[in-house]
């Protein structure tokens, strides 16, 4: 399963979206075709820097794995690092996520830490 | 051209150990053909929902294997295998409903079928049906996707973890007359809250086991159904609907949409409406999962579900009893046979055979949901 994460690398270090020039919608992840305008859609790249607030969120294996909402509507599921409530507000850190136990390979990708 | 059930047939669910998956399909196949009382030469063609045969027991192409160990070889008739994740029985269900309804076969088998007891981490396996890249590598399992919607669902609606914990305490309970159900005990509110947490808020008793088992319904066209069945049991509508995969990109996940279009779909094929339907199995992997199935059915107003359950609605002899059987909370979730399971036993309800369960309905609805709701299958039957 090595491969899947390193093709994707770009995405997991940044945070990117696209965004629909045709009807001014976004989505995250990245997807190729905009569902609301499919083949007449010119869908870009752009990335998100912009803090998120939790939408909501759950405590699963020991993590903290929220859904965080952006400024542009688009919603994106991470781990945050420390104490949050619906509504606390969080910002892009880069961090480790997991390693592959055969390969021996640690990747990492974007997670969250609130603004204090 | 209508269709009807004229033979159900289901093994128990639960850890069966002595049981391989041969011999599980076995089990509930023959008793569909004896409820039918066909030999099975009659059967023209055989659907077969099934998750993950190939990461729970290492076997693809089931089908066909099935077919042959059910004696049917000589007849090379086709064999079909659906995969929609836990939403595979129901889909299996719906290809068969559609052979029959559109008169490509007068006679065939929807059965569904999963052995997940051999697997290390069968959870694992289900969580295979969210997004493997953008919400398995966070971190993010099944239960997980499901404890973010709860917790939002109580955070806007008031809902709480003791009305959660009321649909578990209900299915147990129900189960308790259900002979083939995995958990034929009762539980208490106390049992449920003092349970540890998998996904906050869900906790251990909020969450369905999964279970081994397999299912089977006999369906055949209306001329057939009166001529070999006595109680034949009609299917009125069989819908299907699909949603954004992952709960980044709905909307409003307090809603399943894909469970809203099947089932506005299913009332308008059939003219019966969410005040006509008497009894529903509904697809409650997590308890919120059945809480929300009351709203996005039209039983409750969104955001009121929990109502539904603090005022004893959904209970026997209630208005609306959902999960007579014990729905996957107790009588097991055997994953691909789910689907299937729910029609067998809405069948025995509406057959007036369900003993100490016994509802009294003329309307049945089932609703089966793929992972975290991207697919779902609403079917609803009349005597
Ligand atoms: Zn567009």
């Amino acid at each position: 399963m090595v491969p899947r994460i390193w093709r994707r690398i770009r995405y997991r270090y940044n945070v990117i979206a696209s965004y629909c020039e045709s009807c001014g919608s976004y989505y995250y992840p990245q997807r190729e075709i905009c569902p609301k305008c499919r083949r007449r859609g010119i869908v870009k790249e752009v990335e998100i820097n912009d803090e998120g607030t939790v939408l909501s969120y759950t405590v699963v294996n020991g993590r903290k794995i929220a859904l965080i909402e952006f400024k542009n509507g688009t919603r994106m599921l991470a781990e945050v690092c420390g104490d949050i409530e619906i509504g606390s507000r969080v910002k892009k850190a880069f961090r480790r996520y997991g390693e592959d136990g055969e390969a021996g390979i640690i990747y990492y990708g974007t997670k969250f830490v609130p603004i204090i | 051209m209508k269709v009807a059930i004229i033979g159900v047939g289901t093994t128990e669910f639960g850890e069966l150990w002595d049981e391989s998956f041969r011999s599980l399909f076995l089990s509930a196949g023959l008793s569909a053909l004896e409820d039918a009382g066909i030999s099975g030469k009659e059967i023209e063609a055989i659907y077969i929902g099934n998750m993950s045969a190939g990461k729970f027991v290492d076997q693809e192409h089931i089908a066909a294997l099935i077919a042959d160990h059910a004696g049917l070889a000589e007849f090379g008739i086709p064999a079909i295998r659906v995969e929609n994740a836990d939403a595979s029985g129901g889909s299996a269900f719906r290809q068969a409903y559609m052979a029959v309804a559109s008169g490509m076969h007068d006679i065939v088998i929807a059965a569904g079928i999963e052995k997940v007891s051999d697997a290390s981490d069968p959870m694992e396996v289900l969580s295979s049906a969210i997004d493997q890249e953008w919400e398995r590598f966070v971190g993010a399992n099944l239960p997980a996707i499901y404890a973010i919607i709860a917790r939002l669902h109580m955070h806007k609606f008031g809902t709480k973890e003791e009305d959660l914990a009321m649909i578990a305490v209900k299915n147990h309970k129900n189960a308790v007359h259900n002979p083939k159900a995995q958990f034929r005990k009762e539980i208490s509110i106390e049992d449920v809250m003092s349970s540890p947490y998998v996904a906050e808020p869900l906790k251990v008793l909020d969450c369905a086991p999964l279970s081994d088992g397999a299912s089977a319904v006999v369906l055949a066209n209306e001329e057939i159904a009166k001529r070999l069945c006595d109680t034949p049991v009609y299917v009125k509508a069989c819908t299907q609907a699909s949603d954004y995969f992952s709960i980044q990109n709905r909307r409003d996940i307090l809603t399943f949409e894909a469970v809203v279009k099947a089932s506005r779909k299913a009332y308008k094929i059939s003219k019966i409406e969410p005040k006509d339907i008497n009894i529903a199995e509904v697809h409650d992997s997590f308890t919120i999962a059945e809480l929300i199935a009351y709203e996005d059915l039209g039983f409750a107003k969104k955001g009121e579900g929990a109502k539904l359950i603090r005022e004893g609605e959904t209970e026997i002899g209630g208005r609306i009893p959902v999960n007579t059987s014990g729905g996957l909370k107790a009588c097991g979730h055997a994953v691909g046979a789910t689907g299937i399971r729910q029609i067998v036993d809405l069948v025995i309800q509406l057959r007036g055979e369900a003993g100490k369960r016994q509802v009294n309905a003329e309307n049945a609805l089932a609703l089966n949901i793929g992972g975290s709701g991207a697919t779902a299958v609403v079917s609803i039957l009349s005597r």
